[in-house]
């Protein structure tokens, strides 16, 4: 018996779905575990957006070099800066500078920040009951100068209230500097549903986009429109390992995030779950329709990076607010899944919301991706005709 | 000899807009055969074929493939035709056997029977060491064999072959051939594109498409004497020069 004479009879339909499924589904795995380029993107990418993020784009500040010029030196001036040291924010430096010195540290860049108490300081609060001081903060990082002027004036702000009762100011100011959901100021806190809503994105919509395309390219993607596996399957079949991945990366960066960031986890974890992997069908969906009007990978790939990218850090809201936005870009970001996915996130993990906080955008993510998945499957069967 | 025909096409028409892709081609191919599908590039070979693979519906005519009717029974169609095309189409960075179990499994066949077939199929190509390295690794013309077999490897009635030996040094092309004539003489009927003359002598029957139309169909003898030339290339050649859309 040859190869060419020990043929079988013909097969039972039934099953025939399932065992397609499995083989397509042990194909793309082996390919994904073999392509070490898109491993590297799939598991590198969340550690360093994670990393970055998390401890380099962070906008707390802390040791700020402060100098401190003191030209009153009375009881006040030396109380308020007792309490400056006290805080981490600040490493003082007292050596007495004019006004001069103190410019040309800041145009060396040296000195970030400085605040300067007049000689006659003690005398006005005393007589008058107001007393000038002035802080100068280098506004050419003006994040850090804002963060930086804050604290400072709560400190003075402070001591003032301090001060009331035994002096019996006119004035009080309390300034009520309370950070919502993040009590520490930690910075890093506010960009992990971001960080995680980014990286879904790309990882699973370029992913999904450049293996379908890859196969167009190859010409694997024509025996296989041949072959009885339905279009339908196909994609489905694509899908599968990449939600399997996705959901393993997302444990990746919840791991990274819980244990390198120390962010706690407020909201039910299971719920968080459940939102992200309706967030990752959202993107495969997207990914696939883009590997539908696409060619070539490259152009897959451009298309998911900076068409989606850009987009996804400038209208999910964490790094810039998105209430300062002019009203035609806050209604693009409401087009956006990553905006929806973005403010699930935030609510159930940082402010622990459950469902009932959250199922509105839960909803409006359900539209989205049956809306994106119906064109990408539809549009995959006209190509077909 | 009683001739069962396995793909039968009468005025089957394939239009874009104003322009005939395919402009009423008639045509019928028997089991068994090794039918040559000739024709300069734009002829509208490709289209023709996938309009029978199930791949395009045809604007207006009729054809039936392995019984099964081009528009309503597509699904059946697939299921009963190998496909294998100019492009490489296996898996490069899967190993043999796995490309194999691959295609074995997308046709439904059973674990037991892809393992069984697997087995002889690496032996009838003498790849028993090869079988764990990867496609990518193996030089073009065994490639080419490779995906013969594995377009033929769900026991197909038809295999459809798209220019399966381009690119392949002439020994390579002969064995090719063999593998062909192999096939066929177990049931498997052949239908196959070439811009390669001395392949389309070693089909049973050819047809030769200009401008989307079947201009010649019969055996390379037939052909021959027909025109008074002593070889398909000066046959060829005479249909072909007549063309008036461009080669692409």
């Amino acid at each position: 018996m040859t190869f060419f004479t020990s043929w079988h009879v013909e097969r039972a339909d039934q099953q025939i779905n399932m065992k397609q499924l499995l083989a397509f589904t042990k194909k793309e795995f082996y390919q994904v575990i073999r392509d070490k380029r898109t491993l590297l993107i799939m598991f590198g990418l969340p550690i360093v957006q994670i990393i970055l993020f998390g401890f380099a784009l962070t906008s707390e500040v802390k040791n700020v070099h402060l100098i401190i010029s003191d030209n009153s030196k009375d009881v006040n001036t030396l109380q308020i800066i007792n309490k400056i040291k006290a805080s981490s924010y600040f490493s003082v430096d007292e050596s007495v500078m004019g006004y001069a010195d103190i410019e040309e540290a800041f145009k060396q860049g040296t000195v970030k920040s400085a605040l300067i108490f007049p000689s006659d300081f003690a005398k006005d609060l005393v007589h008058s009951g107001k007393a000038q001081v002035q802080i100068i903060a280098d506004g050419s990082d003006p994040n850090t100068a804002k963060t930086i002027v804050n604290y400072l004036t709560a400190i003075i702000n402070d001591y003032q209230a301090q001060l009331s009762p035994t002096v019996g100011l006119p004035y009080k100011i309390i300034p009520e500097t309370r950070m919502l959901y993040n009590e520490e100021g930690n910075g890093s806190l506010n960009f992990i549903p971001g960080v995680m809503a980014l990286i879904l994105m790309i990882v699973c919509t370029a992913l999904t986009s450049v293996s379908v395309v890859k196969e167009k390219e190859l010409g694997t993607m024509e025996i296989l429109l041949v072959s009885p596996f339905k279009p339908f399957m196909v994609l489905i079949s694509k899908a599968i390992p990449y939600l399997a991945l996705s959901i393993a990366n997302f444990t990746v960066i919840i791991l990274l995030s819980v244990y390198a960031l120390d962010v706690e986890i407020k909201g039910s974890i299971l719920l968080l779950f459940m939102e992200s992997i309706l967030f990752i069908i959202t993107c495969l969906s997207l990914g696939l329709l883009i590997s539908n009007v696409t060619a070539s990978q490259q152009t897959a790939l451009l298309i998911s990076m900076m068409g989606l990218q850009i987009p996804t850090l400038i209208f999910t809201g964490f790094m810039f607010p998105l209430e300062n936005m002019p009203w035609i870009f806050q209604a693009i970001s409401k087009i956006i899944p990553a905006h929806w996915y973005y403010l699930i996130v935030k609510s159930v993990m940082l402010k622990g919301l459950g469902f009932e906080g959250v199922w509105k955008e839960t909803l409006i993510l359900i539209g989205m991706t049956v809306v994106l998945l119906t064109v990408a499957l539809k549009n995959f069967k006209i190509r077909l005709s | 000899m009683d001739e069962e025909k396995v793909i039968t096409c009468k005025s089957l028409s394939k239009k874009f807009g104003d322009f005939y892709a395919v402009n009423e081609i008639t045509f019928d191919v028997n089991k068994g055969e090794i039918f040559g599908f000739l024709g300069a590039n734009g002829a509208g070979k490709t289209t023709a074929m996938r309009m029978l693979c199930g791949l395009s519906f045809p604007s207006s005519g009729e054809a039936t493939v392995a019984g099964f009717d081009v528009y309503k029974q597509q699904e059946f169609i697939k299921k009963n035709i190998g496909y294998m095309s100019q492009k490489f189409s296996l898996y490069e960075n899967l190993s043999i056997l796995e490309n194999i179990e691959f295609f074995g499994g997308v046709y439904g066949l059973d674990r037991k029977e892809i393992k069984e077939r697997s087995g002889l199929l690496i032996q009838t190509l003498g790849l028993e060491k090869e079988a764990k390295k990867m496609v990518g690794e193996l030089p073009l013309g065994w490639k080419q064999k490779l995906a013969f077999s594995v377009a033929i490897f769900h026991r197909p009635k038809i295999v459809f072959l798209d220019e399966p030996t381009g690119g392949v040094d002439p020994v390579t092309r002969r064995q090719f051939w063999d593998m062909i004539y192999e096939a066929a003489a177990t049931g498997i009927t052949i239908f196959v594109t070439t811009h390669y003359m001395d392949e389309a002598e070693y089909c049973n029957r050819i047809s030769i498409m200009v401008d989307g139309k079947v201009e010649a169909l019969d055996s390379p003898s037939n052909l021959k004497s027909k025109f008074s030339v002593h070889s398909m290339d000066d046959v060829f050649y005479q249909l072909a020069r007549g063309a008036s859309r461009s080669a692409d």
